[in-house]
């Protein structure tokens, strides 16, 4: 019980650092990116290629993988995303990114094989005790890391001039648009934080579970329950519902079946939904978009 | 994209369907290679599929990513009564194929709680939910007692020869299509598919004019199940063996939306021509390369290239590009008119 | 005359913003009832409320002695209250017969929408009618979305009609359109009333409001100021005050 708690404290930070970039790309542009699950193992094989061909310790190595990804979103924006527009924009986000997803798995599975992998360092195997229950390090680093990223994010959207305009557009682009902020470049750079946080998501996510290019469907099929079960475009929706959701999962996991644990996840999802359609923290619409 | 009525044989679409018509009834016929079959009935199945997907997701606009839980619900319904109606492996025949109906139904029951919870919300958040209930079904199939879990179920052997034994499978998978063309464009030409293209358009000035909004997406959802249940019933029996993940996959929810989208979100004959260039390539990459993963990259990559070019499909793109011709042709004749 | 359409005490708060505190408006029976005030004094608010799309917190909306006050747009609509967006709202991508099309079934059932072809003779008929009545009988088979502003109007004008309501409440008419088409709409109103239509109408169009209203009511702050002829409303100096005394400006109108 206390073990599945800390747990999913600890994993659950991790999430909420992920699905942050993806509501943050929701509210802002309207897309949803289904590649959010494909990004966080791209993020964690870059790691591993880094580990293993430089012997860059994973941490270190996050210098170079949380730019590199940063990178590849502003790409992957500019030439497809973009250029979607119209009523079924964000249909079309969705197929569009699921593309993209399809592409980078069949890369992934030639460049890396369909064998799963392990992020491992001296550091994942050790633990230390706390409440009695024996944490291993990797964990307790991996919330620092999401702890340490989310502020930095939360600075940078509630203390800086550029944050403000994020959070402006993320309230409305068209009233952001009319008081002079420039929502292309604010549309681009978002994404690419929105990608660039799975860097660091990949790592810790690749140091604590077994992956291959395939683990990415049930990756994001978390993501974005916990977005929608936050609210999508809530901020604090994702950062609630990613701890939440988590913890739920392992002390079902732990109280119940293990087997079952993923399964609390979508209960409480559909129980939540039938009660609140907009999800916990978004905002009621009266215009059904 | 308005209807207007005309002869049957007045307009070249109709010769290409007559044409296409023809070609699939006789394809057992001068295509006796079984693998080759089999790919018509795989193609046939995905052309059903995506034109009911299409006459609920492509009309309303509600796109659902969760088409594999009615698939899937399908094939289990069929397999676990055949399972229970043979046992000690008696040997299967031709009455499975009356359980086929069945599985459709199945998934219509199951799509109507599915709709009454995934249809409350946002349209954005539809697409959402439908992935999570999906990965929901997919659980409860690995984990279940009555589904065989990971192992799967295997069907009763139906004692056919090996040449012919597409055959049945494919004139099913054929009459299926051609059900799900005519549902989708009876649908299209009622009241009620015009109450689904407006609720596409603006479902809050829909139900202010008195589209009962719930109800119309309900029924879509509800009856666009139906076709793919069956599907699913169809594609246990022809598989003999249905595993979780095969009949609960992930793939299978986004090949049908690429298929329709490839084609033309919302069309008649978009989804077809998708399902038929999609399905039929896949599988004869499958057949003669068995690379899934370059299938991965090319399939993904095709799809960036049709949804960036020609973003509302092929259908709606040869359509304007053939309106611009005439349109010129028009243009040019009028010129020539006022000279002389 | 009588009350078709009365509305007593509505209230309605969107966070903190009070966008309607206590409204009371009452339609006659074959009236043109103008509904004036500045901007954010709530008017878009209240035809959310009566339309059924925005719930009130307080106070009730009867419709012909009938409680409408929770019911839903496609209820009040099937009872004989039709309405036009300020930012008109068609269907882009359906011809614009279809757009007529969606709204002749008032009173019909979903069920018999599944049974039935997309359009009887007689809907057909009485949809072109419609459509010649406001000019657009030409344009039957054209994407809708390729009208101009002033065709979107008349055609959303059109489509209302089309269902034949009782009541019908018109989100400013006259905005962004030019004269001759104004002076158009104000005839056409002024014609379908003269066949017994009740019509409720909001406008900033001054001269367009005296000219069609039988009475005016004037609202400011989410309240009712006052209400009347045009010519006891516009010689009314609470009237004049609202509208210079402003100050209401910062808080934005909601739309459905």
């Amino acid at each position: 019980m206390v073990h599945a708690l800390i747990d999913g404290v600890l994993t659950g930070s991790v999430y909420a650092l992920m699905a942050t970039g993806l509501t943050l790309i929701f509210g802002v542009m309207e897309i949803i990116n289904v590649a959010q699950g494909i990004f966080v193992i791209l993020g964690a094989y870059l790691s591993y290629y880094l580990q293993l061909h430089f012997g860059i310790d994973l941490f270190a190595g996050l210098l170079i993988t949380i730019p590199t990804m940063f990178v590849v979103g502003i790409v992957v924006q500019r030439l497809f995303l973009a250029r979607l527009k119209g009523p079924e924009k964000t249909a079309m986000s969705i197929l569009v990114t699921y593309a993209i997803s399809l592409v980078i798995e069949g890369i992934l599975n030639i460049a890396f094989t369909v064998n799963n992998v392990q992020l491992n360092t001296s550091y994942t195997n050790k633990s230390f005790q706390v409440f009695g229950v024996y944490i291993p390090y990797i964990y307790f680093m991996g919330f620092l890391l999401a702890i340490v990223l989310l502020s930095g994010l939360y600075y940078m959207l509630y203390r800086t001039r550029f944050g403000a305009s994020i959070r402006a557009s993320l309230a409305d682009q068209s009233a952001a648009a009319l008081v002079g902020i420039d929502v292309k470049k604010v549309s681009t750079i978002c994404f690419g934080i929105g990608i660039a946080v799975t860097a660091a998501g990949g790592m810790v996510f690749g140091a604590t579970n077994a992956f291959n290019a395939s683990t990415s469907y049930d990756l994001i099929s978390r993501l974005l329950t916990i977005i929608v079960l936050g609210g999508m475009g809530s901020l604090a929706g994702a950062l609630v519902a990613g701890i939440a959701m988590v913890t739920l999962e392992d002390l079902v996991g732990a109280i119940w079946s293990p087997v079952w644990s993923t399964m609390a996840f979508f209960v409480v999802l559909v129980v939540v939904l039938s009660f609140r359609p907009q999800g916990l923290f978004g905002q009621q619409s009266a215009r059904a978009a | 994209m308005s209807t207007t009525s005309t002869s049957i044989f007045s307009r070249p679409a109709n010769w290409i369907w007559a044409l296409c018509g023809v070609l699939a009834l006789t394809f057992p016929f001068y295509e006796t290679d079984p693998a080759y079959q089999q790919i018509g009935v795989y193609t046939l199945i995905f052309v059903a599929c995506a034109t009911s997907w299409n006459m609920f997701s492509g009309y309303s606009g509600y796109v659902n990513l969760g088409a594999a839980v009615s698939y899937g619900t399908g094939a289990y319904t069929l397999s676990i009564i055949a399972v229970h109606t043979h046992p000690n492996n008696l040997p299967g025949s031709a009455s499975e194929f009356w359980l086929i109906p069945l599985a459709g139904l199945a998934a219509m029951v199951v799509a109507v709680p599915i709709g009454l919870i995934a249809l409350r919300v946002r349209r954005h958040t539809f697409v959402v939910i439908t992935i999570a209930i999906f990965f929901t079904f997919q659980l409860i199939a690995i984990n279940a007692s009555f589904t065989g879990g990971t192992g799967g179920l295997s069907l009763p052997y139906i004692p056919w020869a090996a040449s012919y034994f597409d055959v049945p499978f494919y004139y099913l998978a054929l009459a299926m299509s051609i059900f799900a063309i005519i549902l989708s464009a009876l649908v299209r030409r009622s009241r009620f598919g015009l109450q689904l293209l407006a609720i596409r358009d603006d479902e809050d000035r829909a139900m202010g004019l008195g589209v009962e909004v719930g109800k119309v997406k309900l029924t879509g959802y509800v009856m666009s199940a139906f076709t793919i249940g069956m599907a699913g019933g169809l594609f246990a029996l022809l598989q003999g063996q249905i595993y979780p993940q095969f009949v609960f996959d992930p793939l299978f929810d986004i090949s049908i939306a690429l298929m329709c989208f490839f084609g033309g979100f919302g069309t008649l004959v978009g989804p077809v021509l998708g399902a038929a260039v999609l399905e039929s390539s896949q599988q004869y990459l499958t057949v003669q390369y068995s690379n899934g993963s370059l299938y991965l990259i090319l399939f993904g990559g095709l799809f960036l290239f049709v949804i960036l070019f020609m973003p509302q499909g092929i259908v709606v793109f040869i359509r304007q590009k053939a309106k611009q011709r005439s349109d010129q042709q028009i243009a040019a004749a009028a010129a020539a008119g006022s000279n002389a | 005359m009588s009350a078709m359409l009365e509305v007593r005490g509505i209230a309605r708060a969107f966070g903190g913003v009070k966008a309607l505190n206590g409204v009371d408006l009452t339609v006659e029976r074959g009236s043109i009832t103008g509904l004036i005030g500045p901007n954010g004094s709530g008017k878009t608010t209240l035809f959310n409320v009566i339309t059924g799309y925005v719930t009130p917190d307080s106070g009730t909306v009867s419709f012909e002695g009938v409680d409408i006050t929770r019911s839903k747009p496609n209820q009040v609509f099937a009872l004989g209250i039709g309405r036009t967006f300020q930012l008109t709202r068609i269907f882009g991508r359906l011809s614009v017969l279809e757009n007529m099309l969606v709204a002749t079934q008032r009173k019909e059932s979903w069920l018999r929408g599944l049974t039935r072809g997309m359009s009887s003779s007689d809907e057909l008929e009485s949809a072109m009618e419609w459509l010649k009545f406001v000019g657009l009988d030409g344009k039957s088979h054209l994407e809708a979305g390729a009208l101009s502003y002033g065709q979107r109007k008349l055609l959303e004008l059109a489509y209302v009609l089309v269902a034949n309501p009782d009541v019908i409440m018109l989100d400013e008419p006259a905005g962004g359109v030019n004269l001759t088409l104004i002076n158009e709409i104000g005839e056409k109103i002024q014609a379908l009333n003269e066949q017994g239509k009740t019509f409720l109408v909001v406008e900033h169009n001054m001269e367009f409001v005296m000219k069609i209203c039988h009475t005016v009511t004037v609202m400011h702050q989410g309240t009712d100021l006052t209400s009347g002829p045009p010519a006891q409303v516009r010689s009314n100096p609470a009237v004049l005050d609202a509208y210079l005394g402003g100050g209401d400006d910062d808080e934005e109108e909601v739309v459905a």
